[in-house]
């Protein structure tokens, strides 16, 4: 917010400058309008030049800001983990969604959403499984005013595991949700 | 018992038609508890050239892969009769042999013949005759049908040898995707051809009722569709391209309708598609998950799989009445039925303190019955004689077939010598 303050504080610069050189008085009608046009351009200039300071101290606020929050969502992470035979959102992973669902309410990216489980119980079971855990994801980001029309879900079920053996410890690694930026 | 067990370490058969890769080879871990003794003695060749295959191992390995034989090991045969009068009882007696099976084979250019005879050694009397023939490149087919005869003459039961198994065999890449193949094999595991092969996912591959047609699950466009396949041709068919899942294809009994999920509508539920116009009709309708359908022989209604009551039950949808009711109560976990041919026996995964075994409900008697111990198996899968369960299991730390009775007493297990191994589906009984 505070580079923000800044580049509010250039825009009203420029303002009061152009209204200054507005209001110096002339004799005749051509030095009025040479006057005129003298401090039109002279106004036009440094508003043009103040407008770009100001664009760049904005510029430099928003990337820095942007730059904060891909810093959050990259350091919460892409994936989002389950309770066996859940689709609920733990709240872990409500955590790590908000991060990135900062970020994504500040850009246009879309994204996909893959859901996965664990090998135990059914294959079938399990695509519709992970499809409900994509679904929980999506719709809270929905719900969140991410447009849907940005998000693809697609459910693997158990047939792409991060970790292929059996116990909880790889399990645990294998029920998620992986968000992919488009 | 020190003889029963040479015989069934015997039968370890390496499948020697098959390739390099997904071999599956078949042991046996348990026999039934009273088995019949049967002596097969190798056939006699009488065609031109070397015989195409070794037939009387071909029906050794049937009959004793279903728990119910144990054959006579060639080793402790004291004569190779294979005529009628070259069989002398008393040598078959001494060795405890119940039955004895002899029989020739002979080609013509391009036809095989098998010609058989099956002796009750007790009551010294030959209790069946007959002849299979056909190409000599079916050599392997005609002996499983060889097979077939003589385990229905000895149990009353029809064969299920004759038939093929289809499976999705996985290769790990490391730093790539899987590579599945959906393959199909002789009821054995031999002769392997490789159907359908993708760096994406392949799920349930299911067979058409008249054997000619498969269906199943790939993700090789990115996302889930229903493909169909024609055996002879490899002529494929895409069926489904909904958004979400597209998937669990199941072809009613007259071969006209098929069963599958779609979650176009929101989520997980059971769908009917007309084949011959691609209509749809929704069959479920629930925000819980509907997925698995499974058809009733009589085509009249369908079992399916959802977690409506909270955790995976089998439920039953009545096509007429548009009813649905709850077909399993006892355990945590029921999913993925397959009924037998004759509609009392539903298979499933069961899950029992914690670990996931194949079970067997009878629909009369309503008691299940767990058939296996060990952990994590799944994709149950009936042969259409209803006498054995194939399914996928780990052994191992790998993915494997096995097989168990439907009584629960005989078990094989068929691991491939490499890869991964799963989703078995048995077919229905196939034309000549």
């Amino acid at each position: 917010m505070k580079h923000l303050t800044v580049a509010n504080k250039a825009i009203a610069l420029l303002f009061s400058a152009a209204l200054l050189v507005a209001c110096s008085g002339s004799d005749t009608k051509e030095e009025d309008e040479a006057a005129a046009a003298a401090a039109a351009a002279a106004a036009s200039a440094s508003a043009a030049q103040a407008a770009q300071a100001a664009q760049a101290a904005q510029g430099a606020a928003v990337s820095a800001e942007m730059a904060a929050l891909e810093e959050a969502a990259a350091s919460a992470g892409t994936v989002f983990y389950f309770e066996y035979d859940s689709a609920n959102l733990t709240p872990e992973a409500l955590d790590a969604l908000n991060a990135n669902i900062a970020l994504l309410q500040r850009n246009n990216t879309n994204v996909r959403l893959e859901g996965h489980t664990d090998e135990r119980g059914t294959r079938e079971y399990n695509l519709a499984l992970g499809e409900g855990r994509a679904n929980s994801v999506r719709d809270y980001m929905v719900a969140s005013g991410i447009s849907g029309s940005r998000i693809e879900t697609i459910s693997f079920g158990e047939e792409r595991p991060i970790a292929y053996g059996t116990g909880e410890a790889n399990w645990s690694q294998n029920r998620r949700v992986e968000l992919k930026l488009q | 018992m020190k003889r029963l067990l040479t015989a069934l370490m015997g039968i370890t058969l390496a499948i020697s038609t098959a390739s390099a890769w997904a071999q599956l080879t078949i042991e046996i871990s348990q026999g039934a508890d009273n088995p019949t003794a049967i002596a097969v003695v190798p056939f006699a060749w009488q065609g031109v050239g070397v015989a195409p295959e070794e037939i009387a191992s071909i029906v050794d390995g049937d009959l004793a892969r279903s728990g119910q034989f144990v054959p006579i090991a060639r080793a402790d045969m004291l004569g190779n009769p294979t005529t009628e009068a070259e069989v002398f009882y008393r040598d078959w007696r001494s060795l405890s042999a119940e039955y004895l099976l002899i029989g020739r084979v002979s080609s013509e250019p391009s036809v095989l013949r098998i010609d058989y005879e099956l002796f009750d050694v007790l009551r010294q009397a030959k209790v069946l005759t007959g002849y299979e023939s056909g190409p000599a490149s079916d050599a392997r087919m005609l002996a499983h049908r060889v097979a077939d005869a003589v385990y229905e003459k000895l149990t009353g039961v029809p064969g299920a040898f004759a038939t093929k198994l289809l499976y999705i065999s996985v290769d790990r890449v490391p730093g790539r995707n899987d590579y599945s193949r959906l393959t199909m094999s002789d009821s054995d595991g031999a002769r392997p051809i490789v159907l359908f092969d993708t760096q994406e996912p392949l799920l349930t591959p299911t067979w058409s009722p008249d054997g000619k047609h498969i269906a199943y699950v790939s993700f090789e466009t990115g996302r889930p569709a229903i493909y169909r396949q024609q055996i002879a041709t490899g002529q494929r068919e895409q069926l489904t391209n909904f958004s979400g899942l597209n998937s669990s294809p199941a072809w009613s009994p007259d071969g006209k309708t098929m069963a599958m999920v779609l979650s176009k509508d929101g989520n997980a539920d059971i769908y009917l598609m007309d084949l011959a116009t691609k209509k749809l009709t929704q069959l479920t309708r629930h925000y819980a998950i509907d997925t698995e359908p499974a058809w009733m022989p009589d085509g009249r209604s369908l079992l399916f799989t959802s977690d409506r009551g909270g955790k995976p039950q089998i439920y039953r949808y009545d096509l007429s009445s548009g009813k649905t009711d709850r077909v399993t109560y006892e355990g945590t976990y029921n999913a993925r039925a397959r009924v037998s041919q004759d509609g009392r026996s539903v298979v499933m995964v069961h899950q029992a303190e914690g670990r996931f075994h194949i079970a067997v409900l009878d629909l009369v008697t309503n008691r299940m019955q767990i058939l296996t111990s060990t952990d994590l198996d799944e994709s149950p899968s009936i042969a259409p004689n209803g006498s054995m369960v194939l399914y996928a299991t780990k052994y191992k730390d790998r993915s494997i077939l096995a097989a168990v009775a439907v009584d629960g007493e005989a078990k094989f297990r068929l691991p491939a010598s490499q890869g991964d191994v799963r989703e078995p589906a048995w077919s229905p009984y196939l034309p000549r």
